[in-house]
């Protein structure tokens, strides 16, 4: 089965899924006088996850035909690919979004792009620092002073 | 309207909102050259800066000047090094490339510049014709036929999506209405699907949406796969003028294209990729014999019309956004999202409510016009250095521009693990061929479509104003037109493709 209509039955499954909520569980707790509206919380929903599930079935059946074509990327071919950096680079953000925090905006940042050069396999370290402290830098001036939204600069330890 | 213009003209003339659009101009047409980076990811990336500004005009001309920014660049690169950054240029790589290669760089790009210029001016020209006169109709409109209209522009855009593809256009067009739902509604002040989670209370951020759904997807896959422009292109550029002669050919063609391009934008779905498309055909059709020939190996025509035609475009895709308030592509849903986020409602009541909003940003449509073909043209052979600079120091930076904005739009890490979660799940749909923008089209529209639904099925006391609004049940009508269409007509092909006569 091909990628698209595996998705196409996860699709089916939230489909699935957002329509019980939608048809047998929303309206329980709904106040006696909104049940006399013509329109609940849940009718927009109803309507919704009919279509999905109908839509969703005739990708997964294959009812609709077209041409098989190969993407910009072929997923069957997808080790040919730098899947690792991407993996990373990936896992990179998400460090980003647990350090923010906790370590502050200049420390995360400035990690994160040395890091992130680093993993795309640069090597000047005479480059890639300065450009990523000054970069660091200079966006944290941005948007502190110039749009007003505060960041935390330093990790707490530090005062920050 | 000439009232209008005076406001328009007062509005986008103030030295800031001049700065905004030579800013989005540039910036646009730095980022629009860099392969493989679309204009959504570009405005994106850019809303944030564009929201924080706090004024929906400066904002809209600033994300605007982007949008018109990144064709330009787009083109730029297509004609360079055959690598177009954006699919509105891939038809200016046809015959762009061609002319760079025979040593005539710097014509092409004068040439490219030219069409654009007037592309979008005649565009604009449109806009102000037909934009009034469209909104004065849309103000007779009940929300039973919002709702109806709505419903028709995601069809046509599940419609336009291709062969083989309408089923998959129109499933990511729910997915994106049924992520609307989430999070606690204006109109029932009763939170819905969010599983408990705090965090969902408010909803999925349409930034973060937005930049999961383009920018990401597209950072990864120039780390997946990099495209390495060969050379950075900009050391044979000389010879920026072109001939009298040459200028008389390319009149004709640029003026059937920016009218052909406007209305085409206009539908929703089409957009500048399939009017570029559209406009080389055509013009490839109707040349005289021997200049059809040429076509392909470095025409003039064949360059002019699709830079024309994929400007003209985008202007043309301004009108629904600006008169009926539906975005008709990608792009125009994520400026339709920055303007809902600075508190102005597009739609028939923006020209009466918000006059100077409407008319500034058609003015910057001729300044940022003009700032491309004077200030942009004569920087080409710089710009087009950018496309030298390292991916490894690119790539951190559009994922950390990404991550900026999603931070600053909610002030909220686990937006930034949403966003990545968002993202990887984009990528997938992206392999499989599922089309992207649909679905944060539905996401926008999502909650206008469910108000407009409920105002109806309120004031009808129940779903009866589908049967008794004769124009609603007409507007529904061509919806499902629409989306039968293209499955009926590729059947029918199918069946004459194995022999099968047709039934009359």
């Amino acid at each position: 089965m091909a990628l698209d209509r595996w998705i196409a039955l996860i699709l089916l499954g939230i489909s699935l899924a957002y329509g019980y909520a939608a048809w047998f569980t929303m309206d329980a707790g709904l106040a006696p006088f909104m049940q006399r509206n013509p329109i609940w919380p849940s009718t927009f929903p109803k309507v919704l996850s009919v279509i999905a599930v109908i839509t969703a079935l005739v990708i997964l059946l294959g009812l609709e035909k077209g041409e098989q074509k190969v993407g910009e990327i072929d997923y069957r071919r997808l080790g040919d690919y730098h899947i690792g950096q991407a993996v990373l680079l990936l896992g990179l953000m998400a460090a980003y979004a647990l350090c923010l925090r906790p370590l502050g905006f200049i420390i995360s940042t400035g990690a994160f792009l040395i890091l992130g050069s680093f993993i795309l396999g640069e090597r000047k370290w005479h480059f890639m620092i300065p450009i990523a402290l000054t970069a660091t830098l200079v966006v944290w001036y941005l948007v502190q002073e110039v749009l007003g939204i505060y960041m935390r600069p330093l990790p707490g330890f530090l005062g920050g | 309207m000439l009232e209008g213009l005076l406001i328009g003209l007062q509005t986008a003339f103030s030295i800031q909102n001049i700065l905004m659009v030579i800013g989005g101009c540039l910036i646009g047409t730095f980022i629009g050259m860099l392969p493989g980076l679309g204009p959504m990811s570009i405005i994106a990336i850019m809303i944030p800066v564009a929201i924080s500004l706090g004024d929906p005009s400066a904002a809209l001309i600033l994300l605007a000047g982007v949008y018109y920014g990144a064709i330009f660049g787009g083109s730029t690169s297509s004609i360079l090094l055959n690598a177009p950054g954006v699919a509105g240029t891939v038809a200016s790589s046809f015959d762009g490339y061609p002319m760079a290669k025979n040593g005539q760089a710097g014509k092409a790009l004068t040439i490219a510049a030219i069409a654009s210029f007037a592309g979008g001016t005649i565009g604009a020209l449109l806009l102000m014709i037909f934009a009034p006169a469209l909104s004065s109709v849309a103000l007779l409109f009940h929300s039973a036929e919002y709702f109806a209209l709505m419903v028709v522009g995601l069809s046509a855009i599940a419609a336009f999506a291709g062969t083989g593809q309408v089923a998959k256009a129109i499933m990511m067009t729910v997915l994106g209405l049924i992520m609307a739902t989430v999070g606690e509604g204006a109109l029932f002040n009763l939170p819905r699907f969010t599983m408990g989670i705090m965090d969902l209370q408010s909803g999925f951020g349409f930034i973060t949406l937005a930049m999961a759904m383009f920018a990401l997807p597209e950072a990864l896959f120039l780390v997946l796969k990099p495209k390495i422009p060969k050379g950075d292109g900009s050391d044979d550029i000389k010879d920026l003028r072109i001939s009298r002669a040459e200028a008389k050919s390319i009149a004709p063609v640029i003026g059937r294209q920016s009218v052909q391009g406007f209305f085409i934008g206009v539908l929703p779905g089409a957009g500048a990729t399939i009017a570029s498309f559209l406009g080389y055909a055509v013009e490839r059709n109707i040349a005289p014999k021997h200049e059809q020939d040429e076509f392909g190996k470095g025409s003039i025509k064949g360059l002019a019309a699709p830079e024309t035609a994929n400007n003209a475009a985008c202007t043309g895709s301004f009108v629904p956004l600006l008169t009926l308030g539906i975005p008709g592509s990608g792009t125009t849903a994520i400026l339709l999202g920055a303007l809902i986020a600075l508190n102005v409602t597009p739609g028939p009541r923006l020209m009466i409510d918000e006059p100077q909003v409407f008319w500034a940003v058609i003015m910057s449509m001729f300044i940022g016009n003009l700032v491309l073909l004077i200030l942009n043209l004569p920087l080409i052979p710089y710009i087009a250095k950018v496309l030298a600079v390292p991916r490894n120091f690119l790539i951190p930076f559009i994922l950390f521009f990404t991550l900026m904005g999603a931070y600053i739009g909610q002030n909220n890490a686990t937006e930034l693990l949403i966003l990545v979660g968002f993202g990887v799940c984009a990528t997938a749909l992206r392999f499989a061929d599922y089309p992207l923008a649909p679905l944060l089209i539905g996401f926008i529209l999502g909650r206008m479509l469910e108000d407009n639904f409920a105002r109806s099925m309120q004031l009808y006391d129940g779903a009866s104003f589908v049967w008794e609004r004769p124009m609603t049940l007409g507007l529904l009508l061509i919806a499902v037109f629409l989306v039968v269409l293209p499955s009926y007509r590729a059947r029918r092909a199918r069946l004459r493709a194995s022999g099968i006569a047709d039934g009359d």
